[in-house]
């Protein structure tokens, strides 16, 4: 029992839940910058699967880590382009074809896992730790701070660059403005469905690197590898009202509830029954956050509404 | 999405050359979109190394080939239609509903608890008992996010997401420890439920039980709803227009919790279904909650689409995808390719079918000699 509060266990578990909010940060920073522009992307789940997929896939065939990491980011990027065309072009239904890819990503990964693979073949994850020689010295905080792959750090030092890009450069204006109110921004000249594009080509982007991140920590992938991660995800971005601060504190409420109860678990503090009341909470923060959150802010006005000069 | 099905009320007189095609122009598009999302299944098939017209032919005789197979076909098709039906009476209401996977679990949960606590019931009771108990238990679990959404603002789509993972590992909490079957192996599912409790085999010789009944009372029952009923006049009202129905008097917050109410309830009647006409007659968690849900909460989306948002017409549609989801073993079985790709193809259609809206409102219009197809291009 008092195993469980050394310094040593506590630190341990934090930087691993350090790691477990990675996904749920990468995925939902990109549906945030989506979501800003007026499209609501519910397929970020099977895009993290193909992306997941595709980076295991071709870690395991390579041997490189870093390899698969830039597929999962090049065919989030496809299917990004693949959404746009759906939505903006097309002006499907958000929220329905968002689940068409999911059962699509589901699916096909499936699919391309067991006739590709077929057994559970474990890959090396990513070895660059960059500032893992400050870990040595510094002690627990070292631990906690330095200890991480590149990609850990790459994603929380988007938070600060998504922010940058989405409140103090002209593109996040511009994204802003078609996603309150695009027949204004229309009018001025902007085009609607270009950022549109770009925007959503962003967040699939992210949501295919969120997905590599996952594979390469878990080091294997098996059929819905993710298990609700990208869903987490875009509740993470109301969750957050779609602001990149907000989004990191939700990813690393999830990421680290998810680690200590894996560590309690583990350390055989509490048992399975109270392990799975406890990986709830999050959840339940969640909706009592949403309630909050609506009360006080809105989300982008035209969200989920297709884009026409006619209307 | 939402307005799928206003289209076909469009006015009866057109006039042109359109008006020889009206009746069939609204089905021309999606049937092209479904028939362009089997020739990507037909080149994955083709990649992977398998004929796909065999592959085909086998999915269909593996769906539609003789007594069993429709039987195997009807049976994977019961969750759909009570999906289905739910969530035509969700969005008609304009509430999307997202969360039919946990409502599926927790109408399983309760019905599952209601047959361990009565066991003794005759069966002409205890079955009802127990479909009653998951419609109630889904009901509530859809109730809560349309309270939240009707009277906190609170974005359905989010809460009913949160509510499938609350649902999902309070399925786990259960399986843990309270309800696992006493033994050595801890596999996480209960035991043997009540015998009582069991859906009966219809007569015929397949193992088609009572489900199909239940999902086509189901069904009917939410026609009358939605189109035979003020209830139901009420919730289309404010699904067609919040502000109008508002303005007229309506209780947009009420109708709005009663629409996934009534929603969660039939997924919640699924979940009954799923463990009382199951083979081995038991809640199994072990393999996640997908793994029991089948998807379906997902899948009865794209059914009820797909029936116009019509309950009768979504029984129809989900037969059909119970029948994709069917023949995918017999495919496997004959050409080696993981049934997996049937998912991978609903998933497509979905996205085809979805994507052609736009396309055959405009064939629609078109077709009904309301506007000139240059003008709008």
């Amino acid at each position: 029992m008092n195993d469980f509060f050394t310094v040593a266990i506590i630190t341990a578990t934090l930087a691993s839940g350090i790691r477990l909010a990675v996904p749920f940060l990468l995925a939902a920073l990109g549906e945030a910058v989506g979501q800003r522009a007026g499209v609501l992307n519910l397929g970020v789940e099977g895009v993290m699967l193909i992306g997941a997929f595709a980076a295991y896939y071709t870690a395991l065939e390579s041997g490189s880590a870093a390899f698969g990491l830039l597929m999962g980011l090049v065919v989030g990027m496809v299917m990004g382009l693949i959404y746009a065309f759906i939505t903006v072009v097309m002006h499907a239904e958000q929220g329905i074809s968002g689940i068409g890819i999911y059962l699509f990503g589901l699916g096909f990964t499936d699919l391309l896992f067991q006739k590709q693979v077929g057994t559970p073949k474990p890959i090396s994850g990513l070895q660059t730790k960059p500032f893992n020689w400050l870990a040595d010295d510094t002690g627990r905080a070292g631990e906690l701070l330095f200890s991480h792959t590149i990609l850990t750090y790459v994603a929380f030092l988007l938070v600060p660059v998504i922010y940058f890009l989405i409140t103090r450069t002209t593109f996040g204006l511009n994204v802003r403005a078609v996603g309150e109110n695009p027949q204004a921004a229309d009018t001025l000249g902007v085009s609607v469905n270009g950022i549109r594009t770009a925007a959503i080509v962003i967040g699939n982007t992210m949501a295919g690197l969120a997905g590599a991140a996952l594979a390469l920590e878990i080091g294997i992938f098996q059929q819905n590898l993710t298990a609700g991660r990208g869903f987490i995800a875009i509740a993470l971005v109301y969750f957050g009202a779609w602001r990149p601060v907000g989004v990191m504190a939700g990813s690393l409420l999830f990421g680290i509830v998810s680690s200590t109860v894996l560590q309690l678990q583990v350390q055989d503090v509490i048992s399975g029954s109270v392990a799975s009341i406890a990986n709830m909470a999050p959840a339940v923060l969640t909706v009592i956050v949403l309630v909050v959150v609506s009360r006080r802010i809105g989300q982008p006005a035209a969200l989920t509404r297709p884009f026409t000069r006619d209307s | 999405m939402l307005k799928m099905s206003d289209n076909q009320q469009g006015s009866s007189d057109g006039h042109g050359i359109g008006r020889y095609f009206r009746p069939f122009a609204g089905l021309a598009v999606p049937a092209g979109a479904v028939i362009a999302a089997l020739a990507v299944g037909a080149i994955l098939l083709g990649v992977f190394g398998a004929n796909p017209l065999t592959g085909y032919r086998e999915l269909f005789t593996g769906a539609f080939g003789g007594p069993d197979e429709l039987a195997a076909t009807a049976l994977k098709s019961i969750p759909l239609m009570l999906v289905g039906v739910g969530i035509c009476i969700a969005f008609r209401t304009g509430v999307i509903n997202i969360g039919g996977e946990g409502q599926i679990i927790m109408g399983a949960i309760l019905a599952t608890l209601v047959a361990l606590a009565l066991p003794d019931v005759p069966r002409p009771v205890l079955v009802p008992l127990v479909m009653i108990a998951g419609g109630i238990g889904g009901g509530i679990w859809g109730a809560i996010p349309g309270a939240l959404k009707a009277y906190s603002g609170v974005n359905e789509i989010l809460s009913t997401i949160m509510m499938n993972i609350i649902a999902g590992f309070f399925m786990s909490f259960l399986l843990e420890d309270w309800l696992i079957e006493p033994g050595a192996i801890r596999i996480q599912q209960t035991k043997r439920l009540s015998h009582n409790a069991d859906l009966p085999i219809l007569p015929g010789g397949t193992r088609l039980h009572l489900g199909i009944v239940v999902a086509l009372i189901v069904a009917i029952l939410g026609y009358l709803l939605l189109f035979r009923s003020s209830l139901g006049m009420r919730l289309r009202a404010v699904g067609h227009n919040p502000h109008a129905s508002r303005a007229a008097g309506m209780k947009v917050e009420l109708s709005i919790t009663q629409a996934l109410a009534f929603s969660g309830a039939c997924a919640g009647i699924a979940g009954a279904v799923l463990v009382f006409g199951s083979e081995s007659h038991r809640l199994i968690g072990e393999g996640g909650p997908l793994a029991f849900t089948q998807s379906a909460g997902f899948n009865g989306i794209v059914t009820a689409l797909f029936g116009g948002l019509h309950p009768l017409f979504t029984v129809l549609s989900s037969y059909l995808f119970g029948g994709m989801l069917a023949g995918g073993i017999s495919l496997q079985r004959a050409v080696q390719v993981p049934q997996a790709l049937v998912i991978a193809l609903n998933g497509v259609v979905v996205v085809f079918v979805v994507g052609s809206l736009k396309l055959r409102t405009r064939v629609q219009r078109w077709a009904e000699g309301d506007i000139q197809m240059e003008d709008r291009a």
